[in-house]
C-alpha cells in the first residue's frame, strides 16, 4: 500500500473560520489527493482500470458533493461532513488489536471472515480457511493486482454511473474492499462476515470500501457487511458495494452499521439480480452522526425477486438517511421491501422508495412499507414512497407510517401485570421484529435485538 | 373482596357511572348485565385501571385497600384480570412470551418462585387443552390477525394461566358462535372456585345459561337499579331493557348485599 502514506499531506488542514463557511473542503482537496496518488493506488497502470478511476474522477469534480438543493438529498444536509478533511489511512497504520475483531464476534455465530481496517484488508486477522471448492474469498486489491482481467467488465458494471459525489469518489480511488466470487452451484456451508473496522488511526481516517460481490449461476450465500468503529475518533467511510447475482442464485446479504455516533458513513449497494435469482437485504443502521444508505437494485430477468429489510435506530441528533430503488425491468419480477424506524431523541430519519415498473415488466408484484415508531416528540421522520409503473398488468402495494407507541397496546400487557416501563420495552421489541425476524443466522438477531435494548436504555 | 361505594366517573366530562354500589365476595360470580351505554364497559376498565376515566366520587376496595390508588399493573399483580372486550393485537409480541412475562410477574408478587420452562410448559399445554386451543397459537404474536371468536379464548386462556382472585369478563361472550360460546363458558366455570370471584359483563342472557350467575344486577344510567338471582336474567330476556330503563334512579332495595 505505497503511497496511501503521501494522503494525510496532501488534504490540507481545515483553517479555522473556514471551518464554518458553506463547503469548507470541497471535492479540490479529494481531487488534488486524486492526482498526487494516482499513480500508487493498487494495481495502477492497468489500463482499464486507469480509465475507469479517471472517468470516476471527473465524474467527481464535476458532481461534486451533494447539496440540499438537490432532490434526492433534500433531507440530509452532508455540511457536517464537508467541513473537515478526511485522509486516507498510511500504509503503516495496519497493526489493529486482535481484541478489536474478538469483541465484535457475534456469539455463536461461525463465519468465514474478512477484516478491513479503515477500508483495507488485514490478512492476519481474516480467516477464509477451507472455503469450498469454488468459492474466492480476498481482497479487491489483490485482485487487482494478480488477476485484473478477470475483473475487466465485472467491475464497474453494476455501478455504471455513480448515483452522487460520494461513489464518484469511491470510484475514483479504489483502493481496496473484498471480493467474493461463490462458483456455480456452490453452497456456501457458512456465512462470510466482512468486517470493517473504522477509527483506527485516529480522527479524520477516509475509508473507501469497494466490494464485489459475484453470485454464479445456482449458487447459495450468506454475507454480512459490518461496520463497527475501533474509537470514537471523527471519521467518514464511504462504501460502495457491487453484487451481481446470476440465475437461480441466492443471496442473504447483511449491512449491519454500527459505528461510532460520531462517524458518518455513506453506504451504496447496488445489485442486479438475474432469472429466478432472489436477493435478500438486510440494511440495519444503529451508529454514526450521518448515515446514508443507498441501495439500489435492478430485476433484470423473469422470475427475478429481491426482498429488501431495513431496520433503523437513532437516539441522540442521530440522521438517518435510506434511499431504496428497485428497478422491475422484466416481465414476473417480484419486491417485497419493509422498512422500519425507531427514532428517540432528536434523531431525525428520512427514507425514500422508489419503485420503477418499466413498460415491458408486466406481471410485476411489488410491495412496499415504511413504518416508523417516534419515542420522543423532539425526533422526525420524513418518509417518501415513490412508485412510477409503466406497465397495465401489475401488482403494486405501498404503505407508509409514523406513529407512537399505541396506548391501548401498553394498557393491555399492564393489565397483565408488565410494567410500563417492560411494556414499552416489549412493544419496541415487537416492532422491530418484523425486520430482524428476517436476518440469518438467527445468533444475529438475538445480538442485535441486544445491541438495541441497550441502545434503547441508553436513549432513557 | 371488591367493594364499590357510591362510584361516579366521569369520561371526557361527561358522567357515566353515576352512584354504583356492588359487593363481590370470594366464590361469588356476578353478572352485570344492561343496555348499551348503561356504565358496564366503564365498570370493568375503572377496575383495571385504564385512563381516561375520571373517578369524581365513591370508593373502590380490594382486599381491604383503596384499588383506585394502584397502578393497572400493580391491581394485576394483586390479582385483577380483565378479559377485553377487544383484546388488543401486539404484533412481534409472540403469545407465550407475553404469558411468561405476565405469570413470572404475577408470580413473583405472590411471593413465588418463576416456574423454570419445562413447568410453564406443562401449565400451558394444560390450558391449551382446556381452550381446546392449538399449540401454534403459543407463537403467533398476541392477538394478531386472530379472528374474533380466537381473541376471545385467548383473553380466557391469559387468565387460566395467571389464575386471577378477581376475573372481570368484559363481553366476553360478544361475538361468539354457539359452539366457542360453550369452550369459553368451560374455561370460566373451570375457574369457579370458593377462593376467586369472577364479574361477567354482558349484554345477553345467553352467556348465564353456561355460565350460572350466583348474582344478577341491571345497570342503567349508570346504576344498579335492579339486583336478583339468575331468574332476573330471565326476565330480562322477556321483557327486555325497556323494561328497566323507565325504573332508572329506582335504586332502593336494588343492592344484592
Amino acid at each position: 500500500m505505497v503511497g496511501l502514506r503521501a494522503t494525510q499531506e496532501m488534504l490540507p488542514e481545515p483553517k479555522l473560520g473556514e471551518s464554518m463557511s458553506h463547503t469548507a473542503v470541497g471535492t479540490e482537496a479529494y481531487l488534488a489527493a486524486h492526482q498526487a496518488l494516482a499513480s500508487a493506488l493498487p494495481a495502477a497502470g492497468i489500463s482499464w482500470l486507469d480509465r475507469s478511476r479517471k472517468s470516476a474522477r471527473d465524474q467527481f469534480g464535476e458532481m461534486g458533493f451533494p447539496t440540499t438543493r438537490d432532490e434526492q438529498w433534500k433531507y440530509t444536509n452532508v455540511r457536517s461532513i464537508t467541513r473537515q478533511a478526511f485522509a486516507l489511512p498510511p500504509a503503516d497504520s495496519l497493526s489493529i488489536d486482535r481484541a478489536l475483531v474478538d469483541n465484535a464476534i457475534v456469539p455463536g455465530m461461525d463465519t468465514y471472515r474478512l477484516v478491513f481496517a479503515d477500508g483495507i484488508l488485514v490478512p492476519q486477522l481474516s480467516h477464509c480457511d477451507d472455503l469450498p471448492e469454488g468459492v474466492t474469498v480476498t481482497g479487491l486489491a489483490n485482485v487487482l493486482r494478480t488477476d485484473s482481467a478477470h475483473l475487466e467488465g465485472i467491475f464497474g458494471k453494476v455501478l455504471r454511473e455513480p448515483t452522487h459525489g460520494f461513489n464518484a469518489m469511491n470510484s475514483a480511488f479504489v483502493c481496496d474492499g473484498a471480493f467474493v466470487e461463490i462458483g456455480p452451484g456452490v453452497v456456501m456451508d457458512r456465512p462470510l462476515e466482512l468486517l470493517f473496522i473504522s477509527a483506527t488511526g485516529g480522527e479524520g481516517m477516509l475509508a473507501l470500501p469497494r466490494n464485489l460481490v459475484l453470485l454464479r449461476a445456482g449458487s447459495q450465500a450468506t454475507l454480512h457487511e459490518r461496520y463497527i468503529s475501533a474509537s470514537p475518533a471523527r471519521c467518514l467511510t464511504n462504501a460502495v458495494s457491487e453484487v451481481l447475482i446470476e440465475e437461480d442464485a441466492k443471496l442473504h446479504l447483511g449491512r449491519l452499521q454500527e459505528e461510532s455516533e460520531r462517524s458518518f458513513h455513506i453506504g451504496g449497494l447496488f445489485a442486479e439480480v438475474g432469472r429466478n435469482a432472489c436477493l435478500t437485504t438486510n440494511v440495519v443502521t444503529l451508529g454514526g452522526a450521518l448515515v446514508r444508505n443507498d441501495l439500489a437494485v435492478n430485476l433484470n430477468e423473469e422470475g427475478a425477486e429481491v426482498r429488501l429489510h431495513g431496520l433503523y435506530v437513532a437516539h441522540g441528533r442521530q440522521h438517518v438517511d435510506n434511499h431504496t430503488q428497485v428497478f422491475h425491468n422484466r416481465p414476473g419480477t417480484t419486491s417485497n421491501e419493509c422498512y422500519k424506524g425507531i427514532l428517540n431523541g432528536h434523531a431525525r430519519a428520512v427514507f425514500r422508495g422508489h419503485i420503477l415498473v418499466q413498460p415491458d415488466a408486466q406481471k410485476t408484484d411489488a410491495v412496499q412499507n415504511n413504518h416508523n415508531l417516534l419515542l420522543s416528540p423532539n425526533a422526525e421522520v420524513d418518509t417518501m414512497p415513490q412508485l412510477e409503473i409503466y406497465a397495465d398488468d401489475v401488482k403494486c402495494a405501498h404503505g407508509a407510517s409514523v406513529g407512537q407507541l399505541e396506548e391501548d397496546a401498553i394498557f393491555y400487557l399492564r393489565s397483565r401485570g408488565v410494567g410500563e416501563m417492560e411494556a414499552k420495552q416489549m412493544l419496541t421489541r415487537g416492532f422491530a421484529a418484523e425486520v430482524l425476524e428476517e436476518l440469518e443466522p438467527p445468533p444475529l438477531r438475538e445480538y442485535l435485538q441486544d445491541r438495541i435494548d441497550r441502545l434503547m436504555e441508553l436513549a432513557k | 373482596m371488591l367493594t364499590i361505594h357510591e362510584l361516579k366517573v366521569q369520561v371526557d366530562g361527561k358522567t357515566i357511572l353515576n352512584g354504583l354500589n356492588l359487593e363481590v365476595r370470594p366464590g361469588e360470580v356476578h353478572a352485570i348485565m344492561g343496555p348499551n351505554g348503561s356504565g358496564k364497559s366503564t365498570l370493568a376498565n375503572v377496575i383495571a385501571g385504564r385512563d381516561g376515566y375520571e373517578v369524581t366520587s365513591g370508593v373502590v376496595t380490594y382486599q381491604g385497600n383503596d384499588l383506585l390508588e394502584l397502578a393497572p399493573e400493580e391491581r394485576a399483580r394483586q390479582g385483577i384480570f380483565l378479559a377485553f372486550q377487544y383484546p388488543v393485537e401486539i404484533p412481534g409480541v409472540a403469545n407465550v412470551y407475553l404469558l411468561k412475562e405476565a405469570l413470572n410477574t404475577v408470580r413473583k408478587s405472590r411471593g413465588e418462585d418463576e416456574l423454570d420452562a419445562m413447568d410453564f410448559l406443562k401449565l400451558v399445554r394444560e390450558k391449551l387443552q382446556l381452550l381446546e386451543m392449538k399449540e401454534e397459537f403459543l407463537y403467533r404474536s398476541v392477538n394478531e390477525g386472530f379472528s374474533g371468536g380466537e381473541k376471545k379464548r385467548n383473553e380466557i386462556f391469559q387468565m387460566a394461566i395467571l389464575e386471577p382472585k378477581l376475573a372481570v369478563l368484559d363481553e366476553t361472550d360478544s361475538g361468539l358462535d354457539i359452539d366457542a360460546l360453550k369452550v369459553v363458558a368451560n374455561g370460566v366455570n373451570a375457574l369457579r372456585s370458593p377462593d376467586r370471584g369472577i364479574v361477567l359483563i354482558t349484554h345477553y342472557q345467553r352467556l348465564l345459561d353456561y355460565i350460572v350467575p350466583d348474582y344478577v344486577h341491571v345497570l342503567a344510567d349508570g346504576q344498579v337499579v335492579r339486583s336478583g338471582d339468575r331468574s332476573l336474567a330471565v326476565e330480562l330476556e322477556e321483557r327486555g331493557y325497556g323494561w328497566i330503563e323507565g325504573h332508572a334512579g329506582d335504586v332502593a332495595g336494588a343492592q344484592a348485599g
